[in-house]
C-alpha cells in the first residue's frame, strides 16, 4: 500500500501536552518537516523556551537545550559560537520573545548571529494562564488586564516589522496558520529562515500568529477566526526583510 | 622562565591555554583586561571572543556554549555578577560546566571600583534561587591564579557543575612574576556524551533544568546534594603558614592573606605564636583542615575586605570552642597590617569577643 502521509521524522512518538485547538502543534510538524526535509536534524541543536512550548525538547527529534524564560536567544549565540557548523533555532513565545528577553532578539539580530528564531505570537502569556503580553491587542482582555488593555499599560509591539529595520537580520517574515494555505506559506518561511542560516547570511526570524483557544476563552475554530479579524489587521505579514541578493538589506 | 604578568591576563592567558575556546562577557572595571586580552588572544588561538550585550545575556551564552560541550568561561566584576546569578542557578541545575571569574569591587549598588571581598555570601552560598552551591577557588597571587584557573575547568568538567574564580580587584590588577605552564597537571576527564551538539550517530541529548512533578524534583536535588556531598569530600583546599606552634591563628583568603602575612610577622616579632589558616576553596569551605587545629588554637580572627562575611563559616567550624574575632574594611579600602595587630590584640588578646 503506498503511503500517503506519515508524522516526520523530525518529531518524536510522544504525544504533546497542546491543548486542543492550539496551533503550536501545527508549528511544530513544520519544523520537523523541515528538519527532515532539509537533512538536518543529526546537526541541528533547538533552544527550547519558557512559555507553553518549554516542553518541545519532547517533541524536536533533534538535541535541545533548555533555556531560562527570554534567554533562548543568547543560549543558541553560545550554542552556534561554539559549534558554528551546527544549525541552531529557537522557538519561542512572544513574551519570552519580545518582553523579557527582547534585549537579547534584538542584539543577536544586531550581531548578525547565524542563527534561527521562531517566535510564536498569541497575543498572551499562555503557560501561566492567560495574562497580558506584548503583543495583546487593544482593548483584549487578559486576566492582568480584566477591563481590556488600553493605552495606560502600552501598545502591541510588533517585534518583526522592528527586526527588519536592523542591520543584522538576514531573513524576517511574518506568518499565519489560521488555513492550509497560510501553513504552506508558513513553511516556505521556515524553510527559507534556515537556508539563510545554512547559507551563512546572518540572522533569520519568522514570527508566526497562533492561538490560544484556552486562555482567550473561545473554541478552537473562533479563535482561528479571531486570528483573522483581529491578529491580521494588526501585524505586518509577508516577508519583512530578505538577503541582500534578493534586493533586501542595506546596500 | 618568569614574565610579569597582571591578575587578570594570566586567568585569561590561562584559560586559553586550559583549552578555553570562546569567553562571553560585558566590559566592567577591574575585571575589564580579561576580555581585552580575550579579544586580542582568542582569534589567534582558533576561538571566539564574543562581547554579550549584558551580563545576563553572557551567561547564558555561556549556558548555551557549555550545554553544547564547549569549554567556554565569562569574567565580570560584582554588580555584572549579580546580574548572573540567575544563569548560575541555571547553570547548576542543568549540570553544564563552565568558569566564570568574579574579580571584586566595592558596593552594594554600583558601589565603588576599589577591591573588595564583599561578594563572599553571593558566591559561597548560592546566589541564585534554589539549593545549590558552585565551587569557589580563592587565589593569593597571581601564579596561583592561572593554576587554580586551569584546574576550575578540570573541576567544572569532572562535576558538571560552574566553577567561580574569587578575585578580589587588587589580585587582578596586581602584576606579578609568573611561570606558563605553572605546576597544574591535567586531569583525564569523562567524555561529553550528555551535550546537546547535534545527536548524528546517537539518541538524541537534552540539556534542562525543569521537572513536572515535585516527587521528580524532590529526586533531582536529592542527588545534586549527593554531587554536593562527594565536593565536600574531595575539594576542600586550604594553605597554612606558622600554625604549627601557633596558639592563635588568623583566617583569610586572598589579597588580606598577603597583608595579614605581615601583621603575623610583627605580632611574631613580639613573641605571639600566631599562624594564618587561608582558605583556597571558599566552597566548600575547608572545614576539616580548621577543625584540625581547633585543639591548639585559643583565639580565631577572621580579616576581610567587608564587613565580615567568611567569619560566619569559622564560626561554625570552630563551634564555640574559642573565641572568633573580625576585623575588616569596606568599600575599596585595603586594612594596614598595624590594624589588624591593633583589632587581633583588643578582641584576641585582651578577650575582647566571646566565643
Ligand atoms: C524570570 C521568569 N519570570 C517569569 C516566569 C513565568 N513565566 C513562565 S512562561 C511566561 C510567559 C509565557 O508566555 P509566552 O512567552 O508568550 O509563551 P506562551 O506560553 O504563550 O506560548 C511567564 C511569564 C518565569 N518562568 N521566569
Ligand atoms: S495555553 Fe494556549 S498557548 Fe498554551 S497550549 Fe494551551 S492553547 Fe496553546
Amino acid at each position: 500500500m503506498k503511503t500517503v502521509f506519515a508524522k516526520t521524522a523530525g518529531l518524536t512518538d510522544r504525544v504533546t501536552h497542546y491543548c486542543p485547538g492550539c496551533t503550536h502543534g501545527i508549528i511544530h510538524r513544520l519544523i520537523g518537516e523541515i528538519l527532515e526535509e532539509m537533512e538536518i536534524i543529526g546537526k541541528t541543536v533547538g533552544v527550547a523556551p519558557v512559555g507553553c512550548a518549554g516542553f518541545c525538547e519532547n517533541y524536536f527529534a533533534c538535541d535541545i537545550i533548555g533555556a531560562a524564560h527570554g534567554r533562548a536567544v543568547a543560549v543558541a549565540t553560545g550554542a552556534k559560537r561554539a559549534h558554528p557548523d551546527r544549525v541552531v533555532f529557537t522557538y519561542q513565545g512572544d513574551g519570552d520573545g519580545a518582553s523579557i528577553g527582547l534585549a537579547e532578539t534584538v542584539s543577536a539580530a544586531a550581531r548578525g548571529e547565524k542563527l534561527t528564531s521562531i517566535f510564536v505570537n498569541n497575543a498572551i502569556y499562555g503557560m501561566t494562564g492567560g495574562q497580558m503580553a506584548p503583543t495583546t491587542l487593544l482593548g483584549m482582555k487578559t486576566a492582568t488586564s480584566p477591563y481590556g488593555r488600553d493605552e495606560s499599560m502600552g501598545y502591541p509591539l510588533d517585534l518583526p516589522k522592528l527586526l527588519a529595520q536592523v542591520r543584522g537580520a538576514a531573513y524576517v517574515a511574518s506568518v499565519s496558520v489560521d488555513n492550509p494555505q497560510a501553513v504552506r506559506e508558513a513553511k516556505k518561511a521556515l524553510k527559507k529562515a534556515f537556508q539563510v542560516q545554512l547559507d551563512g547570511l546572518g540572522y533569520s526570524f519568522v514570527s508566526i500568529l497562533s492561538t490560544c483557544p484556552t486562555n482567550w476563552g473561545v473554541t478552537p475554530v473562533e479563535a482561528l477566526e479571531w486570528v483573522r479579524t483581529k491578529m491580521k489587521p494588526y501585524f505586518a505579514l509577508g516577508e519583512l526583510k530578505v538577503p541582500a541578493e534578493e534586493g533586501g538589506g542595506e546596500e | 622562565m618568569a614574565i610579569l604578568m597582571k591578575g587578570n591576563e594570566a586567568i585569561a592567558e590561562a584559560a586559553i591555554q586550559a583549552g578555553c575556546r570562546l569567553f562571553c562577557g560585558y566590559p566592567i572595571t577591574p575585571s575589564t583586561e580579561i576580555p581585552e586580552y580575550m579579544a586580542k588572544k582568542m582569534k589567534k588561538a582558533g576561538g571566539t571572543y564574543l562581547q554579550a550585550e549584558s551580563e545576563v545575556a553572557a551567561i547564558y551564552m555561556v549556558y548555551g556554549a557549555g550545554a553544547a560541550g564547549a569549554r567556554v568561561m565569562s569574567g565580570t566584576s560584582s554588580p555584572g555578577f549579580s546580574l548572573m546569578q540567575e544563569g548560575l542557578s541555571y547553570l547548576f541545575a542543568a549540570e553544564i560546566p563552565c568558569v566564570i571569574a568574579d574579580v571584586m569591587r566595592g558596593g552594594p549598588g554600583l558601589g565603588g571600583l576599589g577591591p573588595t571581598q564583599a561578594d563572599y555570601f553571593q558566591l559561597t552560598k548560592g546566589g541564585g534561587h534554589g539549593d545549590y552551591h558552585p565551587i569557589v577557588l580563592a587565589p593569593a597571587t597571581v601564579q596561583e591564579m592561572i593554576d587554580l584557573t586551569k584546574e576550575a575547568f578540570d573541576l567544572a568538567d569532572i562535576y558538571r557543575n560552574p566553577v567561580i574564580l574569587a578575585v578580589d580587584g587588587i589580585l587582578g590588577q596586581m602584576m606579578e612574576p609568573v611561570e606558563f605552564p605553572g605546576t597544574y597537571k591535567a586531569k583525564i576527564l569523562p567524555a561529553k556524551t550528555w551535550a546537546a551538539d547535534g545527536c548524528e550517530g546517537r539518541p538524541k541529548n537534552n540539556v534542562i533544568s525543569y521537572y513536572l512533578s515535585s516527587e521528580a524534583g524532590e529526586a533531582d536535588n536529592l542527588r545534586w546534594g549527593k554531587k554536593m556531598a562527594q565536593m565536600q569530600a574531595a575539594e576542600q583546599r586550604f594553605a597554612e603558614l606558622s600554625l604549627d606552634d601557633a596558639e592563635y591563628a588568623f583566617v583569610a583568603f586572598g589579597t588580606s592573606s598577603r597583608i595579614t602575612e605581615t601583621a603575623i610577622d610583627m605580632l611574631r616579632s613580639e613573641g605571639v605564636k600566631v599562624g594564618l589558616f587561608r582558605p583556597i576553596s571558599l566552597w566548600p569551605f575547608p572545614v576539616e583542615g580548621l577543625q584540625k587545629r581547633v585543639p591548639q588554637i585559643k583565639g580565631w580572627m577572621s580579616i576581610e575586605l567587608s564587613a565580615g562575611q567568611m567569619v560566619q563559616d569559622v564560626r561554625l567550624a570552630v563551634n564555640g570552642r574559642a573565641p572568633v574575632g573580625f576585623y575588616g574594611r569596606q568599600g575599596g579600602m585595603i586594612p594596614e597590617p598595624e590594624e589588624i595587630v591593633a583589632a587581633f590584640k583588643t578582641q584576641i588578646l585582651q578577650g575582647g569577643v566571646q566565643r
